[in-house]
């Protein structure tokens, strides 16, 4: 009994990890400009395929793989953003809505065709493969680098955002736009650099958990559900809201997966709705 | 449009406004017709019927109310599921089978709607999504009930009102499709003509003047979500009924997200939107996606971002559009 | 004589921030009644409160004799409160006919009815229309009111509160943002307004509160600062340091 919740825990913070670098930069950016962007969840994707690709396809090492696709999925997003996006940002939530489902359509399309439909294969590097022995038992060593991973990962973003002055002006923008602006700060330009960085680690986040959320072309639709419920749960803007969501929904989900496999998500959404109803603005928003 | 004289008092113009015009029984002109001219293809025919209905229900909420949701498969696959169970367990009358239907949804719409309502932007869509994920995931499970993921077997539909078979060239299920359309459409378009969906409207222009008014704005809003289900439940009802099965597929994003297309893409908040869209939608699904579905994916969605940068009222905005440019010609 | 409209204690704290100060305030039955104070007085926020958009932490909300303050904003308005809002808010895609059918249609309890037939909303249109007439709307009923020029908007404003045929009005700077040339419609509509109606106006423009309040309230970081008839106040040397240095904006 106790094994087996040590291992719902471990896996259940493995996942919720993933779950959170995916979804930071989803919710800074919807709460920086309160644009719904349902298509998320096209870029984790595109860097699981990016990562997956690059590993299979031409041998690159794991790790640089995964900051190709950091670098190649941001670029293309700032692309997107100045292009596409900005042209909405004025436009209701209906149309926010639509135009990203609309995105999800084509990306799955184009992701079918050039992939196929099959899910990719992610081969874990030999040296991450079997187990570590971490004193008190052994792990899996591709979810423990994963976990240690992540941890650096979320630890740089938040000093980044606490210490830097580009996280200072971040956090002021989000708390109120206008006074920001009256102050000098060109949030478009904060928004487009924000937005490539949500963009990147959500690629960065889907190459890294190619393990657990499968690549295959329904990715952007599958998952977008746990994505937006993590952003929701935890608070539109907010930076660690969304980690508390993230682990809550990681050990809920791989608990019930365990044991009650009759029911799978039901309680996942179940619990869900009661946050969001105890809660509206999420665990850490604002009202 | 035929107006009232143009030195009518704006009181008669007003509710002139409101009246039958005759350019609305084209689509049911159209439907006939079809009946006749495409023998063929009234399966799909009815499939239209039944998409249009779920996309009349759907401008109630959204086109009207402004309730932005991607849960609207939830009312109608508890329709259909509701439809089909009764249909394998109770009876196979098929009208009786439609009010259970209708009942159903109308109560998943009354619950979730006095819990959903209370919120608004994401986090009302989030549950929107939510409660049709859930239901989704009820049915994958209870499959005692429902034959989880291989879907609902074993439905038999007893003839309409005992004299009308359901035939393997679906004339029956056509005819059965457009008459309860029609119903529906009448309720419909008497209720948004009404002080009531006038208020709805109000509601999605400025929440903040109605309740300045006076109006019991969540109650309101309450009441349009739940019609709003039980004629999706119907439409879902209609569909288990005039195929004959249930799938998983009746509930989930991707049937939610369909109809939200069908109804933007034939202009919401205008009812007549719901016919153009869902027409649209199913032919060119039926005559692409059979053919090359990654193809019909891409298209549609590259339809929906032109859609929405440069045609948000649909077609029946761009309709609007090419009559100004008409009348400014004259 | 039971006061139109009459609040007791009435407060509102943001954590350490008071907007309202224990008010002390009542609305005489036929009331012409000016509400002024600098910027930030917190003017509107009691009118917030009075209607029911912001929920008092303590005090009541009397109107003709009866507690409202467990109503929600909607029920408030049926019990004879109507207000305008300072910035134009409207229907703004409809016309100036059918904003105002909405309000006579929810104040006749209408508003939820599914299967009227048209003929039997004339009388709700009807109703509207000889508003739009007394205010001299009538030329512009059909327009779409996101047309219509500023000053005709807030005209279009007060025309939806009468709509609801109050025992109390709140006008919320009905001059505001309006041109000085079209600020005498403005003036004309409110003076002509019946004695059943009580009326309380928040202005900075001190030309409209002279004109037409007999009795004026200033307000000062949410408490009442002194209240009096309008001779009153012009003389009181507090009320001028108040305003020492503010220049008026008309």
């Amino acid at each position: 009994m106790f094994a087996a919740t040590i291992s719902i825990l471990f896996l259940g913070i493995a996942y919720g990890m993933v779950l959170y670098i995916i979804s930071v930069g989803l919710s800074v950016t919807m709460g920086l400009l309160g644009f719904v962007n349902l298509a998320h969840g096209v870029f984790a994707m595109a860097g699981g395929y990016v990562t997956v690709t690059l590993m299979n396809q031409y041998g690159v090492p794991f790790g640089f793989a995964l900051l190709a696709a950091f670098i190649i999925v941001a670029a293309i997003s700032v692309v997107l953003e100045r292009t596409l996006y900005a042209r909405l940002y004025g436009a209701g939530e209906l149309e926010q809505v639509l135009f990203t489902i609309g995105l999800v359509f084509m990306s799955v399309a184009i992701v079918r065709k050039l992939w196929g439909p099959l899910p990719q294969p992610f081969h874990v590097p030999h040296v991450l493969d079997g187990q570590i022995n971490l004193g008190f038992r052994s792990f899996p060593t591709y979810r423990t680098f994963l976990i240690g991973v992540s941890v650096l990962l979320i630890l740089t973003l938040w000093l980044g955002i606490e210490r830097t002055a580009f996280g200072a002006r971040l956090r002021a923008a989000v708390d109120n736009r206008r006074m920001a602006e009256s102050l000098g700060i060109n949030t478009g330009r904060l928004f487009s650099l924000t937005f490539a960085l949500g963009s990147g680690l959500a690629a960065f986040g889907g190459g890294l958990g190619a393990d657990i959320l499968a690549i295959d072309p329904g990715y952007a639709f599958e998952y977008l559900v746990y994505f937006l419920m993590v952003v929701a749960v935890g608070g539109l803007g907010s930076i660690k809201g969304p980690f508390v969501a993230a682990m809550l929904l990681g050990i809920g989900d791989t608990a019930c997966k365990y044991l009650v496999p009759q029911l799978g998500s039901f309680f996942i959404y179940l619990a869900m709705i009661a946050l969001l109803l105890w809660r509206p603005a999420g665990l850490f928003g604002r009202a | 449009m035929r107006r009232p004289a143009a030195d009518a008092s704006p009181v008669d113009r007003l509710i002139a406004s409101h009246r039958l015009r005759p350019i609305e029984l084209l689509p049911w002109v159209i439907a006939v017709a079809a009946y006749f001219v495409f023998p063929d293809y009234l399966p799909l025919g009815s499939q239209v019927l039944i998409m249009i209905l779920f996309a009349l229900s759907l401008d109630l909420v959204l086109g009207y109310g402004g309730i932005v949701t991607l849960g609207q498969s939830a009312f109608f696959g508890v329709g259909a599921y509701a439809a089909g169970i009764y249909s394998v367990h109770v009876s196979g009358e098929p009208l009786s089978g439609l009010v259970v239907a209708a009942i159903a949804a109308a109560v998943v719409g009354v619950i979730s709607g006095l819990v959903i309502l209370r919120t608004t932007g994401l986090t009302l869509l989030m549950l929107t999504l939510a409660v049709t994920s859930l239901l989704e995931a009820t049915a994958n499970h209870a499959d005692f009930l429902t034959g989880g993921a291989d879907g609902l077997q074993g439905m038999t539909i007893n003839p309409i009102l005992g004299r009308f078979e359901f035939d393997m060239f679906g004339r029956t299920a056509y005819v059965y499709s457009l008459v309860v359309l029609f119903l529906g459409w009448l309720l419909l378009r008497r209720l948004v003509h009404a002080p009531f969906g006038q208020s709805l409207i109000g509601i999605r222009e400025n929440v903040t003047r109605m309740h300045a008014i006076g109006t019991p704005v969540r109650q309101r809003l309450l009441t349009a979500y739940t019609i709003s289900a039980a004629v999706a439940g119907v439409a879902g009802g209609l569909l288990a009924q005039t195929t004959q099965f249930v799938g998983l597929t009746v509930l989930g994003f991707e049937r939610s997200g369909a109809v939200v297309i069908m109804l933007v893409l034939g202009g919401a908040g205008r009812l007549y939107g719901a016919f153009i869209g869902a027409a649209l939608y199913m032919i060119a699904q039926d005559q692409i996606a059979e053919v090359d579905p990654v193809f019909w994916d891409f298209w549609i969605g590259l339809l929906l971002v032109l859609v929405v940068l440069f045609a948000r009222g649909g077609v029946l905005g761009l309709c609007d559009k090419l009559l100004l440019v008409v009348r400014r010609r004259r | 004589m039971t006061a139109a409209l009459e609040t007791v204690g009435l407060s509102r704290r943001f954590g350490a921030l008071v907007v309202a100060n224990d008010v002390r305030f009542i609305l005489e039955a036929g009331a012409r009644h000016a509400l002024i104070g600098p910027n930030g007085a917190g003017k509107t926020t009691f009118v917030n409160l009075v209607t029911g958009r912001l929920r008092p932490s303590a005090g009541r909300i009397l109107l003709n004799g009866t507690d409202i303050t467990a109503l929600s904003q909607a029920q408030r308005v049926h019990q004879g409160l109507a207000r305008t809002f300072q910035i134009n808010t409207l229907f703004r895609g409809l016309s100036v006919l059918e904003n105002v059918s909405l309000a006579v249609a929810e104040q006749a309890g209408i508003g939820n009815r599914m299967l009227r037939k048209g003929r039997a909303n004339r009388g709700v249109v009807e109703g509207a229309f000889a508003l739009l007439e007394r205010l001299r709307l009538a030329d512009d009923a059909l327009v779409p009111v996101h047309t219509l020029p500023y000053g005709k908007q807030r005209l279009v404003e007060i025309a939806i509160a009468l709509g609801l045929n109050p025992s109390v009005l709140l006008l919320d700077e009905p001059a505001a943002g309006v041109p000085s040339v079209e600020t005498r419609i403005i003036l004309d509509v409110i003076e002509q307004l019946p004695d059943s109606i009580a009326i309380l106006i928040i202005e900075h423009d001190m030309d409209l509160v002279f004109r037409f309040a007999r009795r004026i309230t200033v307000m000062v970081q949410g408490g009442i600062l002194v209240e009096g008839t309008s001779a009153e106040i012009a003389a009181d040397a507090r009320v001028r340091e108040v305003y020492l240095g503010e220049r008026q904006h008309g």
